[in-house]
């Protein structure tokens, strides 16, 4: 059975397509055939990420409108045979993609893949709910501050209430959480909310900790998804990120400092 | 596409008719004053906007009738409608008052149905429908209705119970939770949560952790930043006395 996994946050610049690439990736050398979809159209960058942009020839919505065969249409990786990528359109808006066309193309795909990562847009709007309406894992990327917290919290509602497996009274949505771009020591000057706090108020499964690092960058600069820099920090712990998804138990690091903006404001003990 | 019924003997049937029951609104007058009436409107509107925002609702006009207020039927219709509400008829009005409601395209309803929930229930004017927008069961039954919920309530949604709510996880910042009865979080309240919306002074709320943007009692409320430091963050209770909100320890 292939598992949909969406990469979601609501609030925009957090990470979700660094961590789609990087998630994908690392399935994908773990050996499962996996798929990554961009659903940000109008905007799309995964493709940018993931090294292809010039391999680009039919997107998403081309198979949509049947201009297209999935098989046309998906880019095989460069790096790993096991990972193929489906680009978002750049010149079509949003309204070109419809449940129906997604849920098709997620039910083709699914007979051939192990796992399907969407990549979402930012917001709550059409995108976005497509993005996560198929779904059975969701993996809430935020980033250590409150707006973001916050954003994250409304899309953990809509997760849990408009999605198909809401809808239909499935077992709901598996839901992980991603704190990214984490810096411990801006945590513990109080510029920032701790693993701690953030945990404490979406309590939600914790998958890993990505450090703010400049790998992330220099990753996307060469079209290679960052968890392929395996000397990198961000790289690590998205390495770990994955095998914890798949089952195994590893500790979590580039945590350093637990109290911060909360604990210290609150002094809570917990 | 052709009206012309002549060349096609049968036509297949293009409507039918159904039975549906929907639970609409019932606003009781007591007063024929536009100006409090208007107030007090608005002020359970503001309780809680989204519910009311172009909700149906029916105009009871029986309790008028018996204490023999003098009163316009479109008036009042006007009255509602500049408040965003939709009225989709009215009930318990005499035969002028009927006529005038018939042409202002309002049906009239008969007011048997329900007589008894009027007589019972003469503290409240208006009863929003409920909606929960997250997964709920309903546990004891026939009157004494409980609303429960499990699941986490996160920002944005809004959960309303006609009776007492109970809910075993936290409610997030943004969250509105809203019961006609009691509420009860056994964990973390930090959004909105308003016990006795339709007025019952006698209602409370009850959370283990109290965080809350707002905490209201039939209306009396207190934002997050009017609540003292000594119950924040604590276990504690809300009630009404004497026309004040008091927030302490549950013990
Ligand atoms: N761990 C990290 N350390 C440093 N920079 C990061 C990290 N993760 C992401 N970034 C940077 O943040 C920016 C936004 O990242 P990304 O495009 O992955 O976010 P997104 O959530 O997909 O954005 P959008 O909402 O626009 O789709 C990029 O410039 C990226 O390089
Ligand atoms: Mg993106």
């Amino acid at each position: 059975m292939a598992r949909i996994i969406v990469v979601t946050s609501g609030k925009g610049g957090v990470g979700k397509t660094t961590t789609s690439a990087a998630i994908a990736m690392g399935l994908a050398k773990k050996g499962h055939k996996t798929a990554v979809i961009d659903f940000d159209v109008g905007l799309r960058n995964l493709d940018l990420i993931m090294g292809c942009e010039r391999r680009v020839v039919y997107d998403f919505i081309n198979v949509i409108n049947g201009e297209a065969t999935l098989n046309q249409a998906l880019i095989r990786d460069k790096n790993c045979n096991q990972l193929y990528i489906l680009p978002a359109s750049q010149t079509r808006d949003k309204d070109a993609l419809s449940q129906e066309g997604v849920g098709k193309i997620l039910e083709d795909l699914a007979k051939d893949f192990k796992y399907i990562v969407c990549d979402s847009p930012a917001g709550i709007e059409k995108g976005a709910h497509l993005a996560m309406y198929y779904a059975d894992d969701a993996f809430v990327v935020t980033n250590p501050e409150v707006s973001s917290v916050r954003d994250s919290d409304r899309m953990l509602g809509i997760l849990s209430s408009k999605s198909r497996r809401a809808e239909q009274n499935q077992e709901p949505i598996k839901e992980y959480l991603l704190l990214t771009r984490y810096s411990p020591e801006r945590v513990k000057l109080g510029e920032m909310l701790s693993v701690d706090d953030v945990q404490e108020i979406l309590s939600l499964h914790l998958l890993g900790v990505i450090p703010e690092s400049k790998s992330v960058l220099n990753a996307s600069n060469s079209g290679l998804p960052v968890i392929l820099d395996e000397k990198s920090d961000a790289g690590q712990a998205y390495i770990d990120i994955v095998a914890r998804y798949l089952g195994e138990d590893r500790p979590h690091r580039f945590i350093d400092d637990k109290k911060g903006f909360f604990g210290k404001l609150f002094n809570r003990s917990k | 596409m052709s009206t012309d019924s002549k060349k096609t003997p049968y036509n297949p049937p293009v409507l039918e008719f159904k039975s549906s029951t929907f639970s609409v609104p019932v606003l009781v007058l007591t007063s024929n004053d536009l100006t409090l009436i208007d107030e007090q409107l608005q002020a359970k509107i503001q309780l809680a906007p989204e519910f009311f925002k172009n909700s149906p609702l029916i105009l009871d006009l029986q309790e008028l009738n018996k204490q023999s207020i003098d009163f316009e039927v479109e008036q009042l219709i006007g009255l509602i409608r500049n408040l965003g509400l939709l009225p989709v008829g009215v009930r318990g009005g005499n035969v002028q008052q009927n006529t005038q409601a018939v042409g202002l395209g309002l049906p009239v309803y008969s007011i048997t149905s329900s007589a008894g929930l009027i007589e019972s229930q003469k503290q409240k004017t208006i009863q929003p429908y409920p909606v929960v927008e997250t997964s709920k069961e309903s546990i004891g039954s026939e009157n004494s209705s409980t609303t429960l919920i499990t699941q986490p309530i996160r920002s944005g949604q809004r959960i309303y119970a006609s009776g007492d709510l109970v809910v075993l996880a936290q409610v997030s910042a943004g969250a509105e939770i809203m019961a006609e009865g009691n509420i009860h979080v056994y964990s973390v309240l930090r959004g909105r949560a308003l016990a006795g919306v339709q007025g019952n002074l006698e209602a409370r709320i009850f959370c283990s952790d109290l965080q809350a943007e707002l905490v209201s009692i039939a209306g009396t409320y207190k934002i997050s930043e009017d609540l003292d430091e000594t119950v924040r963050n604590k276990p504690v209770q809300v009630y009404l006395q004497n026309d004040n909100l008091i927030i302490k320890d549950i013990l």
